[in-house]
């Protein structure tokens, strides 16, 4: 027998039908998912440990420094047991300082910085950590009801061990006025696991003459117990 | 049940300097042994409109039927130069494409093998949650009507999961399009 992943609590994960977010009205599935028992399928996943760096900056980019606020990111990966997961892929993008993507489609009228690409890969160490530096990401507007603007927030993109634990997210931080009104940030039914997505600021990270730190740690599935081993 | 998990988000629409390389789409370029298929099809929203900013994420054993995971323990061989995971971004007719190989069968519940099959992962803005699926082959019909996820689909609604040959080729083509919403929508499983 195969050990599978937990399923996470009702109210974790964002239902896909949400229509306080315009996108969703033509990209939802209409019919309920069919739920499978977890294979090797499901418990096996890509690795990548030896493609990327440990670590990233992203404050300086084709022979030059970014603009706008430096801070650093940190944190650790772990699954909903507490055990560290080492190696893990995350893949990071952001708007820059202005609130603009560097990426084709967008449109904002708000400068693109030719030193800050927004993009990085980063494994985690041994004991989940990882850690970056980068500049805080503006606010933008988006066109999904009038007025409306996206909360400053970094996606995050990561591999756990097993395919069935795939996860894309986003960190926000804390004390942002636009959290209140996001409707992808108010996706997620359960208030207490929509909090876990703001990141702390925090002093033991900061670092003197240099930037301000915020810590978000990452809680992957973890695994149910071995039949016979509970 | 999971009390503590980091809730997913929508991957947004910016996601193309970060997540997609030309080169991950092409899984077996390196030599890998198998039959060498290419699988390509269009996402689809529930207005037929194709979905032009969607990640599709490819993960499947090699031609053995043998995942590249330490988990994987089958008394299979490894390919050194196939490690099944694959990734392309849609393009703006909603299109993806992937050149990799066929899989073979592997282990499912007990001693009950399961059909080929590619696992599948889709992402896109409008999608707050990632969606699951699975491409079954249109030449394993024994396997498939055996097959212990497939038979957990309404028989009406399998079709939706069995790629098209998509005529004689070589590398074969086989066409998946994923339908998002609707009545053609696409089988979605609850991993």
């Amino acid at each position: 027998m195969i050990a599978g992943y937990r399923r996470p609590a009702p109210g974790v994960h964002p239902r896909n039908d949400a229509p306080a977010y315009a996108s969703t009205a033509q990209r939802a599935p209409r019919k309920h998912a069919i739920k499978i028992p977890h294979t090797l399928s499901e418990i096996t996943g890509p690795r990548f440990d030896s493609t990327p760096a440990l670590s990233a900056d992203l404050t300086r980019f084709d022979g030059g420094a970014a603009l706008g606020e430096r801070i650093i990111v940190a944190g650790r990966v772990f699954d909903d047991d507490g055990r560290a997961i080492p190696h893990a892929l995350i893949e990071l993008w952001q708007a820059n300082a202005a609130g603009r993507y560097a990426h084709p489609t967008d449109q904002h009228d708000a400068p693109l910085d030719p030193h800050f690409s927004g993009v990085a890969r980063i494994l985690t160490g041994d004991d989940g950590e990882y850690r970056f530096i980068t500049i805080k990401p503006g606010a933008y507007p988006w066109r999904n009801h009038p007025n409306a603007w996206r909360p400053q927030h970094i996606h995050f993109s990561l591999f756990g061990p097993g395919f069935a634990a795939r996860l894309v997210t986003q960190m926000y931080f804390p004390g942002d006025p636009l959290l209140a009104l996001d409707p992808i940030f108010n996706s997620i039914a359960d208030p207490v696991a929509r909090e876990r997505l703001i990141s702390r600021f925090e002093l033991e990270t900061t670092v003197a003459e240099y930037a301000l730190g915020y810590q978000f740690d990452i809680v992957l599935r973890g695994r149910e117990a071995t039949p016979g081993q509970d | 049940m999971s009390t503590r998990l980091t809730p997913s988000q929508t991957v947004g629409p910016f996601f193309g300097p970060a997540l997609i390389r030309a080169s991950d789409g092409r899984m077996a370029d390196g030599g890998a042994r198998g039959e060498r298929i290419v699988i390509e099809g269009r996402v689809l929203d529930g207005a037929g409109a194709p979905v032009p900013d969607a990640v599709i994420e490819i993960w499947q054993a090699n031609a053995e039927g043998r995942y590249d995971h330490r988990e994987d323990t089958q008394e299979k061989l490894l390919d050194p130069n196939f490690h099944g995971f694959g990734r392309a971004g849609t393009g703006a007719s909603g299109e993806y494409q992937f050149h990799t190989i066929k899989p073979g069968a592997v282990a499912g519940e007990g001693v009950a093998l399961q059909a080929p099959h590619i696992n599948v992962c889709v992402f896109a803005r409008g999608l707050l949650h990632h969606l699951m699926t699975r491409i079954y082959f249109p030449d394993e019909s024994a396997a498939n009507s055996a097959d212990p996820i497939l038979n957990l689909v309404e028989p009406e609604r399998r079709a939706t999961l069995v790629a098209r040959d998509a005529g004689k080729s070589s590398p074969r083509i086989l066409r998946f399009d994923i339908v998002l919403q609707g009545d053609h929508e696409t089988v979605f499983f609850d991993v």
